[in-house]
């Protein structure tokens, strides 16, 4: 009803009130919460408990961007997405970002107007077989009938994967996990194929996880990273820098435990990061101390990562590719200063 | 407004008073109005993917698609376009709208007339058949088939043996599959040419009928014709065509052709979804035409057999084929809910996959609407061809 | 006087009256009778009853059983179905809250309890025809029940003065210090200054069209009080808490979409179906094109359309809840198939009607909406329903487009791996079926209960 009447003042009164967009910073501040888009139910991820509260490393992000923005680590909502819709909803406003496993290609950073703020998280794609069939590698799989999700990049690699190893398989696509889940445990496939963080989740929702087993071939390189739409470089930046923020933090030993004593330390980096030297936070439209809010409410990319699918979770995912790079793993964030 | 200012007690001719005046303002307005807010919501999309450089144009459909499809009618493999998978879509989902469209038929009719039936309790079990697919939501029959049904049959190594000709399993429905070998066009040459000569048979047996009044035993004929004549073309020279058996190796069946289980349930559900609406319209078709009219067909001496097609269905006809045609739109379009089981019908295949590899939803949807508005258009323009040759020509 | 008289003198016997008629032969009366002309009178009549006897015995006995003989009532999770070969009644049990509610919040259960109860309550007059106060009933149902059920639902506050103050900048001309239930005093004052300048303004154009200047600003500025009160209604703190729309779910998201659409297509139906037989031909190739438009492309498109992409085609950062926007396109779509119902009832209605009215005097609206609609509506009233009870079953579509309704809660419910036993599928595909039934088929009762009492003044 709200929305008839504005629509009706928007349209009748305002009409040639509304010609410039306004810069998604303000109307995220106006309205007073993010909308972050998020998958439909990945545990370890993003996926919502009895009561509705999501959780999740997907989930961590944007409250880390919201405690940026607000302070608030709970001034998120949250619109979970089929992968069928995801970018249809960003490119259509309906969300303020994508923070939802999506993998960084040519393709959608530049025909779907998507810009990517780095990557959070690097996975690559795994299937995952009844160890009744007795496959042990994805060499033996020919002719085999595979569940995916329609619209991923996974359709296409498996595509790829079968076509270049000259092996047939018949590809049976649905639109959610839990559908593409249903149907191989029904038997429906013989194989389940998705990124390999997610395979692990998955396999936890099923009655025997015991009976199922992940092949060890990794078929694609799948970066995960939070998603913008082109065209408000400010919000860009602040998502990206949200992201590089938890890697400084974890790079620089900054946790959640220890942010305020680390205010007293006499190293510059640190000292620039968390604010107390120049005006990093202020140049991106934030306040100086934006680190220390990010830090105090998800803590630093480790901690997160830790907590939700590493050591610390049911899924107990190695870090591997996600280690910093200076303990041999992929992620590097450029310095703040 | 308008009757207001008609009402006004002041008694002069005005703009608002003159009738065509008040037609030319209230169709103005309208227009002013519609083309309005049809700018106004263009020109928001275009700033709005502008302001994003989203891509535009139609320039996809040639892009590679890069994604399998388990069920294509045409030779389609992962370097074929986009362009191609929008066809192999629109060919899946005539296919299921197309054999949804027979079965539902036939099992309406026969359902409807089940209805009217002296046996009363075979016209009970129609009447609850009737009741229970009708009210209940198609999406739910079709996940219910999908989910329920079709996905609780055995593994392909425990499958349901039909003679050992045809199986059943989660996978779907295996049958043999036909070879073409050569000479098998002779095959289909000789069933066009005994549907031919049926058809001028037909012509010359009703003439001859008109000047002598002997009949001829057309059904019989047309039998012979259309099934014989192929027959022999495929025995004499040594069967060009050969059928291979379903032959199950390793985990699954390496010979034959499947059906898959998507396929099946959408096909199963939509098919017996609409025969219950189709029940009806027969059921009511039929009891619309006046019972003298059998009567007077039986004082003339006919059977009952050449009553019911010579008098009753014809007359019913006229009352059947205009819901009947809208029965067939709503399948075709009902036909979209594919998306929610997995068969790559067009919606999913297009507005679905395509949608998300190319990011352009305004094309795709756009393009979506409007080939369902000409499958619809078609389908409403043949019916309605049909529908003017049955209809009564009143003297 | 007996029956027989004895005439003296002849002394025969004459019998006055009939005998009485004997029964029919056993073979054509009673039980036996019925069953000889209805179920075995020939061998096709034999043959149909044996094939309709096997399919009775192939669906009733499994049934009957798997829904109440090997069915588990008790326990609370899967430990008690594993082993049943029936329903797991448990299952339904444990899930009934979301099955109803969705994610609806615990505490807050009660709202849609006291909506359901109020509809009911409101609703079982309206459809009684002997009942009284039809038209206050309807007032109260269609008005102010509306209101309150959208109060009740939502919560009822929605601060409007972040979003309009910020919109309508141009009429931003005070921004007062006080505020009026969320809404800024400076608003109020633009809000009268504008509707008065938009009110005059109105009335100079009718007087120079030659209107009556009075009645056009009458009717003017009674839409901008209602505006206003809308507005009222929508930023009061009515004291409740918040309900996101996305927390719904269950048979109360089917029950708000199907009642919804059914509300708002009628009245939208209706003008449509006026529209196409308008004389102006503007007017009528504008309904034609939206009727059929909206008639030859799928639900699922336009609930696609509304959901992903309606955003595309609004100003940036004018948002429309994800609900509302699945609404308006069942609506819309219920509004098309409206139309072509209500105008069969409109082609129904002989000339001589609108003659009738034409010679009384009587204008356009007044004709239609005094004579002609009456006349036709109550003529299509089992077609309306019939397009109520499809509007009910496509409310299922909306799971497509992520908005879990019934049948969406309880496809969520199955990948529950607490409850994960064989006979899940066919339990909750079961209660669905029997909830959907109940409504659908009830509206068809109702239906055809109507379409008698409305022919009964026409049988002879």
């Amino acid at each position: 009803m709200r929305i008839v009447s504005t629509l009706v003042l928007v349209t009748g009164l305002g009409m040639f009130a509304s010609a410039a967009p306004a810069a998604t910073l303000d109307q995220i501040k106006q309205k007073g919460f993010i909308q972050c888009g998020v998958s439909q139910g990945i545990t370890g991820f993003s996926s919502p408990d009895d009561k509705g509260n999501w959780t999740g490393f997907d989930v961590d992000f944007c409250r880390a961007l919201a405690a940026a923005i607000f302070g608030d680590p709970q001034k998120v909502k949250f619109t979970p997405l089929s992968t069928k819709d995801r970018f249809t909803a960003l490119q259509s406003g309906e969300v303020d970002l994508l923070s939802r496993n999506t993998t960084w290609t040519l393709d959608r950073d530049t025909k779907m107007g998507l810009n990517f703020a780095g990557i959070s998280y690097f996975d690559g794609q795994a299937m995952m077989v009844k160890k009744s069939m007795k496959v042990n590698s994805a060499l033996e799989l020919s002719g085999a009938s595979i569940c995916t999700q329609t619209g991923t990049t996974t359709e296409l690699n498996i595509a790829d994967y079968f076509r270049n190893n000259k092996m047939k398989y018949e590809i049976v696509a649905f639109a959610t996990a839990d559908e593409t889940l249903k149907s191989y445990e029904s038997g429906r496939c013989d194989v389940f194929t998705t990124d390999s963080s997610q395979l692990y989740a998955q396999r936890l929702k099923l009655a025997k996880a015991d009976e199922h087993m992940i092949l060890p071939e990794i078929i694609s390189k799948e970066p995960f990273g939070p998603v913008v739409r082109h065209g408000d470089d400010q919000w860009f930046d602040i998502v990206k820098w949200t992201l590089f923020a938890l890697v400084n933090a974890e790079d620089l030993g900054i946790t959640k435990g220890n942010v305020d004593e680390m205010m007293k330390s006499s190293s510059p980096e640190v000292r620039r990061a968390l604010g107390v030297e120049g005006n990093a936070g202020e140049s991106l439209g934030l306040t100086n101390d934006w680190l220390i809010r990010i830090v105090k409410a998800v803590g630093n990319y480790g901690e997160m990562f830790d907590r939700n699918v590493g050591t610390d979770s049911p899924l107990k995912i190695e870090r591997g590719l996600n280690r910093l790079w200076s303990k041999g793993g992929l992620q590097y964030a450029p310095p703040i200063r | 407004m308008v009757d207001i200012a008609e009402r006004a007690p002041r008694e002069r001719s005005s703009l608002l008073t003159d009738p065509r005046a008040r037609a030319i303002l209230i169709q103005a307005t309208l227009l002013v109005l519609v083309v309005g807010f049809g700018w106004y919501f263009v020109e928001n999309a275009r700033a709005n993917l502008a302001a994003q450089r989203i891509a535009t144009g139609f320039g996809f459909l040639n892009g590679t698609a890069g994604f399998g499809v388990s069920q294509a009618l045409i030779p389609y493999s992962e370097t074929s376009t986009y362009g191609r998978a929008f066809v192999v879509g629109l060919l899946n989902t005539l296919l299921v709208s197309g054999l949804g469209i027979v079965f539902a038929t036939a099992l309406g009719f026969l359902v409807g007339i089940a209805r009217l039936s002296k046996n009363w309790l075979i016209a009970k079990v129609a009447e609850v058949y009737v009741e229970v697919i009708r009210n209940l939501p198609l999406l739910f029959q079709i996940m219910f088939w999908y989910l329920a049904v079709l996905a609780t049959l055995p593994k392909p190594l425990q499958s349901l043996s039909f003679f050992g000709l045809a199986f059943v399993n989660n996978r779907g429905l295996v049958v043999p599959e036909p070879i073409f070998n050569e000479g098998s066009g002779a095959v289909g040459i000789a069933i066009l040419a005994g549907l031919a000569i049926a058809v001028i048979v037909r012509y010359w047996a009703r003439a001859r009928q008109m000047r002598t009044g002997q009949i001829f035993p057309m059904g019989l004929m047309a039998l012979a014709l259309i099934l014989g004549l192929p027959l022999l073309v495929y025995f004499f020279p040594g069967t060009p065509i050969r059928f291979e058996l379903p032959e199950l190796k390793g985990l699954n069946f390496a010979t034959g052709l499947r059906i898959i289980p998507e396929f099946l349930a959408l096909l199963f559900a939509l098919s017996t979804y609409t025969a219950g609406f189709i029940a009806e319209i027969v059921r009511a078709g039929i009891l619309a035409v006046n019972k003298g009219q059998t009567e007077a067909a039986y004082s003339l001496g006919l059977r009952p057999g050449p009553t019911l097609r010579l008098v009753v269905v014809p007359q019913a006809l006229r009352v059947i084929i205009p819901p009947l045609t809208s029965q067939y739109l709503n399948l075709t379009k009902n036909s979209s809910l594919a998306v929610a089981i997995g068969y790559p019908d067009f919606f999913a295949l297009f507005a679905g996959t395509t949608l998300n590899q190319t990011g352009q939803a305004i094309e795709i949807i756009a393009l979506t609407m409007a080939v369902y508005l000409a499958i619809s258009l078609i389908t409403s323009a043949l019916m309605n061809f049909y529908n003017r040759r049955v209809a009564l020509v009143e003297r | 006087m007996s029956g027989v008289a004895v005439h003296v003198g002849t002394g025969a016997f004459v019998r006055r009256e009939l005998v009485a008629a004997s029964l029919p032969p056993l073979t054509k009366r009673g039980l036996v009778g019925w069953v000889r002309e209805h179920l075995i009178s020939g061998p096709f009549n034999i043959a149909m009853t044996v094939f309709s006897i096997v399919l009775i015995a192939l669906v009733l006995p499994p049934l009957v059983r798997f829904l109440f003989i090997d069915a588990a009532w008790t326990g609370d999770n899967r430990e008690a179905c594993v082993n049943a070969s029936g329903a797991c009644w448990p299952f339904v049990k444990a899930k009934f809250g979301q099955f109803i509610y969705g994610f609806y919040p615990l505490a807050e259960r009660w709202r849609p309890n006291v909506v359901f109860a109020l509809g009911a309550l409101l609703l079982t007059p309206l459809l009684i025809p002997r009942a009284p106060l039809k038209r206050l009933n309807a007032i109260l149902f269609f008005g102010v029940f509306s209101v309150v059920a959208f109060v009740l639902l939502t919560g009822g506050n929605f601060s409007l003065h972040q979003f309009i103050v910020g919109r309508i900048v141009p009429f931003a001309y005070f921004i007062g210090p006080w505020e009026f239930t969320g809404l800024a005093a400076g608003f109020w004052l633009d809000y009268l200054i504008s509707s008065a300048a938009i009110v005059f303004l109105t009335a100079a154009i009718a007087r120079l069209l030659g209107a009556n200047s009075c009645a056009v600003a009458r009717i003017a500025s009674l839409l901008f009080l209602l505006l206003a009160l809308v507005l009222v209604v929508c930023d009061f703190d009515f004291g409740l808490v918040p309900v996101e729309t996305s927390a719904w779910g269950g048979l109360l998201v089917t029950l708000v979409v199907a009642v919804t659409g059914i509300v708002v297509s009628l009245p939208l139906g209706i003008l449509l179906a006026l529209g196409r037989r308008s004389e102006l031909p503007a007017v009528r190739a504008f309904s034609v094109i939206f009727i059929e438009f909206w008639r030859g492309v799928p639900l699922i498109t336009v609930l696609f359309f509304a959901t992903y992409m309606l955003p595309l085609f609004l100003p940036d950062g004018l948002r429309i809840n994800g609900l509302l926007r699945a609404l308006i396109g069942v609506a819309l779509f219920a509004a098309a198939y409206m139309a072509e119902v209500v105008r069969g009832g409109l082609q129904a209605i002989p000339k001589g009607q609108y003659e009738g009215a034409a010679a009384l005097g009587l204008g356009y609206w007044q004709t239609m909406g005094q004579v002609v609609l009456p006349q036709a509506l109550t003529l299509v009233i089992p077609g309306i329903v019939n397009t109520f009870i499809g509007l009910f079953k496509d409310t299922t579509l909306v799971l497509i487009v992520a908005i879990f309704d019934l049948l969406g809660q309880i496809r969520a419910s199955f990948s529950d791996s607490n409850w994960g036993t064989p006979t899940t599928l066919f339990t909750g595909f079961a209660f669905g079926a029997i909830v959907y039934f109940i409504f659908c088929f009830g509206m068809s009762r109702y239906s055809m209960f109507v379409e008698r009492r409305l022919s009964a003044g026409k049988r002879h």
